[in-house]
C-alpha cells in the first residue's frame, strides 16, 4: 500500500516537472464548425493552433512584447510578392489565421485597401481577441468561402493587385481552391500588374499536381522555397516573369522598410526559381478531378 | 449516396465548401427521400407490379442526367441572385437533386410490397430490404469518397450511376418479361394436359 502511494507521488512529481518545463499555457480554447482552435502562450510567444490532436500545428505565432515582428517564415515569405508588385493598392488575403499578415500589410501600406476572406467566424473572433487584429477603414474581413468571394468579385468586376492565397490551414484541404477553374477565376480579379502569392504544399504527390495546375493557368511561375521551411510559395503574375536582376534591385530598395517585421527580403531573390522540379505528366486538378485529400496521403 | 457525396463537390465552385453547403445537401436529400417513401408507399397500394418498379430506376436515371449536363446552367443564376451561399446551396440542391432522390426513395416501400406475400413475413422482408439498401448506401459512400474521385471525373462517376440505374431497371423488366412468358407457357401446357 505504502509503495503504491509513493509511486503515485512520484508520478505526480514527474508530471509537475514536465509541466513546468514546457510552461505552455492554453489561454483559450474554441471549437468551431471546422476545427478546434487553441491559443497557447509560452513566455512571450502566443500561438494560434489548429488540430491539436494530430501533432500541434502552429497557424500563427506572435511575440506579445514585439508585435511587429513576424515569426513564421511562411508569413514572411508572403512579402516576396513585393519583388514583383512593390506598391500594392488593393490587396486580397484568403485565410486570416491570427491576422498578423494582414496587420503587417496594413501597417506597411496604410493607404492600400485590404480585403481578407476567412471561412470560419471563430478564427476571426480569436484573431481579434488574442492577436490584436482589428478591422479599420481600409481593412475588412468577409466571413465567406474564398471561392465564393473570388467568383463574386469577378462578376462585380473588382480587381486586386496583390493576392495572397493562404487558406490551407488544417488537415483537410479545401479542394475547390486548388483547381484550374478557381485559378482562372483568380486571374479574372487580377489587375494587369498584379502578383499572386500562393502558400502551397511542398511535399507528397500533391506537389506535382499543384505545380502542373498552376503552370497550366499562369505559365511560368516562381517557385519559392526556403530550406528551413516546409512551405512552398508559388509567386506569379499575368505578364512574363521579370529577370532576376530586377528582383535584386527591388529587394535592395524595399528591404529596409521590411526590417521591423523581420522579413529578410534580400535573401529572397536567390530563392525564387523557375526550374521545373515536378513530374509534368501529372494530371491537372479541375473541378471535375480534385482528389486533393486523397493525393495528400499518397 | 454516390450522388450525395459528389453533390458537395458539384456545388463547391459556386457555394464553397463550408459546412452549410453540406447541411443544405443533406437536408434536401432527407426531404426528397421522405417524400419518395410516402409516394412509393402510396403507389404500392394500387396494382403493384414489377413494371412500375423498373420505371422508378429508369426515372431516377433520367432525372439524374440534368445534374451532369445542366449543373452550371442551374447554379449560375442562383449564384447571381442569392448572395448568401447557405440559401444558394439549398436552392441549388433542390433543383439538382430533389427529383432523382425522391424517385429513388420510392423504391424501398414499393419493393417491400412486391416482395411481401404475407403479413407474417412483412417485418422480415422490410428488415432485409433496409439492410440491403443501407449496406448499398454505405458501399456507395465509401467507394465514391475513397476511390472513384481518385480514378474518375465527377461527371464520369455520375454517368456510371446513371448507367447502373438504367441497367437495374432493364434487368427487372427483362426478368419480368421472362417470368410472364414462362407463366403464360405453363398456363398453355396446363390447359393442354386438362384437355
Amino acid at each position: 500500500m505504502e509503495k503504491k502511494i509513493r509511486l503515485l507521488l512520484l508520478l505526480c512529481g514527474l508530471m509537475a516537472v514536465t509541466q513546468a518545463l514546457i510552461a505552455a499555457e492554453v489561454i483559450h480554447e474554441e471549437k468551431s464548425l471546422y476545427r478546434d482552435i487553441n491559443v497557447v502562450q509560452t513566455g512571450n510567444r502566443r500561438c494560434l493552433i489548429f488540430n491539436v490532436h494530430r501533432g500541434d500545428r502552429n497557424q500563427t505565432c506572435l511575440d506579445v512584447s514585439n508585435r511587429d515582428e513576424l515569426i513564421f517564415s511562411y508569413t514572411k515569405m508572403s512579402f516576396a510578392g513585393l519583388l514583383l508588385t512593390p506598391q500594392p493598392k488593393k490587396i486580397l488575403i484568403a485565410g486570416l489565421g491570427g491576422g498578423t499578415l494582414p496587420l503587417a500589410f496594413n501597417d506597411l501600406f496604410p493607404d492600400a485597401q485590404i480585403d481578407v476572406v476567412e471561412v470560419d467566424q471563430a478564427v476571426v473572433n480569436v484573431a481579434k481577441e488574442f492577436f490584436f487584429f482589428e478591422e479599420n477603414a481600409n481593412m475588412s474581413v468577409a466571413v465567406n468561402d474564398a471561392r465564393v468571394f473570388v467568383k463574386r468579385a469577378g462578376i462585380l468586376g473588382e480587381k486586386y493587385d496583390y493576392i495572397i492565397l493562404d487558406a490551407f490551414g488544417g488537415d483537410y484541404i479545401p479542394e475547390h481552391l486548388l483547381t484550374q477553374e478557381f485559378l482562372e477565376e483568380v486571374k479574372q480579379i487580377m489587375t494587369e500588374d498584379a502578383v499572386l502569392v500562393a502558400n502551397t504544399f511542398s511535399t507528397s504527390r500533391f506537389y506535382d499536381h499543384e505545380s502542373v495546375t498552376y503552370q497550366r493557368v499562369f505559365g511560368e511561375f516562381f517557385n519559392f522555397k526556403l530550406p528551413a521551411s516546409g512551405n512552398r510559395m508559388i509567386i506569379t503574375q499575368l505578364d512574363p516573369l521579370p529577370p532576376r536582376g530586377n528582383l535584386i534591385t527591388r529587394a535592395q530598395s524595399l528591404a529596409p522598410s521590411l526590417e521591423k517585421y523581420g522579413v529578410p527580403l534580400l535573401e529572397y531573390p536567390a530563392r525564387l526559381s523557375t526550374r521545373v522540379d515536378w513530374d509534368m505528366s501529372r494530371r491537372v486538378l479541375t473541378d471535375q478531378y480534385a482528389p486533393a485529400n486523397l493525393l495528400q496521403n499518397n | 449516396m454516390t450522388v450525395e457525396m459528389l453533390g458537395a463537390r458539384i456545388m463547391a465552385p459556386y457555394f464553397g465548401g463550408s459546412i452549410s453547403v453540406w447541411g443544405s445537401l443533406i437536408t434536401v436529400f432527407m426531404l426528397a427521400l421522405s417524400v419518395g417513401y410516402l409516394i412509393g408507399g402510396r403507389l404500392s397500394t394500387r396494382n403493384p407490379n414489377p413494371k412500375t418498379f423498373a420505371l422508378f430506376f429508369i426515372g431516377a436515371a433520367i432525372s439524374s442526367i440534368p445534374i451532369i449536363i445542366f449543373a452550371d446552367a442551374i447554379m449560375r443564376p442562383i449564384f447571381l441572385t442569392i448572395e448568401d451561399p447557405r440559401y444558394g446551396s439549398l436552392l441549388a440542391s433542390i433543383f439538382l437533386y430533389f427529383i432523382p432522390t425522391s424517385i429513388l426513395g420510392m423504391i424501398s416501400p414499393y419493393s417491400v410490397r412486391l416482395m411481401v406475400d404475407s403479413h407474417e413475413h412483412s417485418g422480415h422482408m422490410a428488415g432485409l430490404l433496409f439492410f440491403v439498401s443501407t449496406i448499398g448506401s454505405a458501399g456507395g459512400t465509401l467507394a465514391t469518397s475513397f476511390y472513384f474521385v481518385l480514378w474518375f471525373d465527377v461527371n464520369q462517376i455520375l454517368w456510371g450511376a446513371v448507367a447502373v440505374l438504367l441497367l437495374a431497371g432493364s434487368v427487372i423488366l427483362l426478368i419480368n418479361y421472362l417470368l410472364q412468358k414462362r407463366a403464360a407457357h405453363a398456363q398453355v401446357s396446363g390447359y393442354g394436359k386438362k384437355n
